[in-house]
């Protein structure tokens, strides 16, 4: 690693004020991708600020219709978390699912979202249940937040600090992990919310997105044979050697149809 | 750039240190505290050989910062042993042959333990899964499992052991 600065504040204005006044500074928050990151010399900040001592990053709240997890919540706190498991199961499943022990013991949801990997788990959940992304200075849409390759809605030195998720009737999430890393291949997240359905995707594009032709078919019809005509086109899919852009394409409907077969058996 | 002062608990042990920065919690640990048990394989998070627990979570030391251990408690392969005593883990593995070049081996031991701390009656399934951050390339995993298998009855049984003479003792 090149050499850097560390800085450990205890409130958000603070973090803030250390990323305004550095060169060029980087938030840690579970360091999972960054350290690695910065390990392969592919960045080199000046300054790191490490996130983990401000309280109001952290935090689990669970209502009848939204559970609302702190930026700084590591995935295995999300897949253990009783409140999860029993209103909004299927996040609880998604965290369970991402890595392996030690990257859940450390990376943080705010982390995964803030640095929208193109093969994360959590974007297709914050897309296909349509969070809201809480930030130091204002809320985000899900469908407004992922816009390319590791791009996102987030101004230079902006904080999320929770995401919100809406709790729908029933949801599913399925992906094809990749074998050594378990990043998704393609990951497929259905929620219906009381007959709206919608469909979030990961792995496949440059940045998670919403399935809106699978949507449309799935609209009041939520089995797999309604999504059997629809066309997934593979145009600007990530192309790589993990697996072709058609390939991936492919793999969106089979996740889907997995998913849905979990909803509705 | 200057050095970070970090007060911390290693394998019980009040500890302090001077770190730099950029020095991982595995560089700290090797090379400032004499403790070599934990492997660097591929410095990137992908093998495990580096595996500690930080306040009973496992983890890659070696994508965590030294800098960032304040406060908190790690321990290492070191702090298995219970003096000359072989943990259960370790007597099982030796007893399975669950190694050959043992560079994994550690990282293993410190995975295991950590399953076994939350769970002493794990399936063969949920053996698999706490141990799939860790990469072994000699054995195939078989004798692994096995000896992890072996090592949770003989705890249930230490376990058992010390409930029955407890609850002696307050009779």
């Amino acid at each position: 690693m090149y050499q850097f600065r560390y800085h450990k504040p205890a409130t958000l204005e603070e973090a803030v004020d250390c990323y305004q006044s550095a060169e060029d500074g980087i938030y840690l928050a579970g360091g999972q991708t960054l350290l690695p990151t910065m390990k392969q010399r592919l960045a080199a900040p000046s300054d790191v600020i490490d996130l983990s001592a401000i309280d109001r990053l952290t935090g689990i709240e669970v209502t009848s219709d939204e559970v609302r997890v702190g930026a700084f919540t590591r995935h295995d706190e999300v897949a253990r978390h009783e409140g999860i498991r029993r209103r909004l199961p299927v996040l609880a499943f998604l965290a369970a699912q991402i890595g392996d022990g030690q990257v859940r013991n450390r990376g943080t949801i705010g982390g995964s979202v803030a640095n929208s990997d193109p093969a994360a788990d959590y974007p297709a959940a914050v897309i296909g249940l349509g969070a809201t992304i809480n930030t130091n200075a204002r809320q985000i849409a899900a469908d407004d937040y992922f816009q390319d390759l590791f791009e996102t809605a987030l101004e230079p030195g902006e904080i999320i600090t929770r995401i919100d998720f809406p709790v729908p009737s029933r949801a599913a999430y399925r992906k094809f992990p990749n074998p050594a890393s378990r990043y998704a291949v393609v990951g497929v997240l259905v929620a219906d919310f009381d007959g709206r359905i919608r469909v979030g995707i990961t792995g496949a594009g440059p940045c998670a997105f919403r399935g809106t032709a699978l949507e449309v078919a799935l609209q009041g019809n939520l089995n797999s044979a309604a999504i059997e005509g629809v066309e997934v086109p593979d145009v600007g899919f990530n192309n790589d050697l993990h697996a072709s852009a058609e390939y991936r394409a492919h793999l969106v409907k089979v996740m889907a149809r997995r998913a849905i077969a979990d909803l509705v058996g | 750039m200057s050095g970070v002062h970090v007060s911390t608990t290693v394998n019980g042990d009040a500890t302090e240190y001077v770190c730099h920065p950029g020095e991982t919690l595995l560089d700290v640990l090797r090379n400032r505290l004499g403790l070599t048990g934990a492997k660097e394989g591929c410095g990137t998070g992908d093998c495990g050989a580096c595996s500690v627990t930080v306040d009973g979570s496992l983890v890659c030391s070696c994508l965590v910062l030294g800098a960032e251990m304040e406060g908190r408690e790690v321990n290492t392969v070191e702090g298995l042993a219970d003096g000359g005593t072989l943990h259960p883990l370790q007597d099982k593995f030796i007893e399975h042959a669950a190694l050959q070049c043992g560079i994994c081996t550690p990282g293993f031991l410190v995975a295991a333990k950590a399953l076994l701390d939350r769970n002493p009656d794990p399936t063969e399934q949920e053996i698999r899964y706490a141990l799939a951050g860790n990469l072994c390339r000699c054995t195939g995993y078989d004798k692994i499992v096995h000896a992890v298998d072996a090592a949770a009855k003989e705890v249930r049984k230490q376990q058992k052991a010390a409930k029955k003479a407890s609850g002696k003792k307050r009779r």
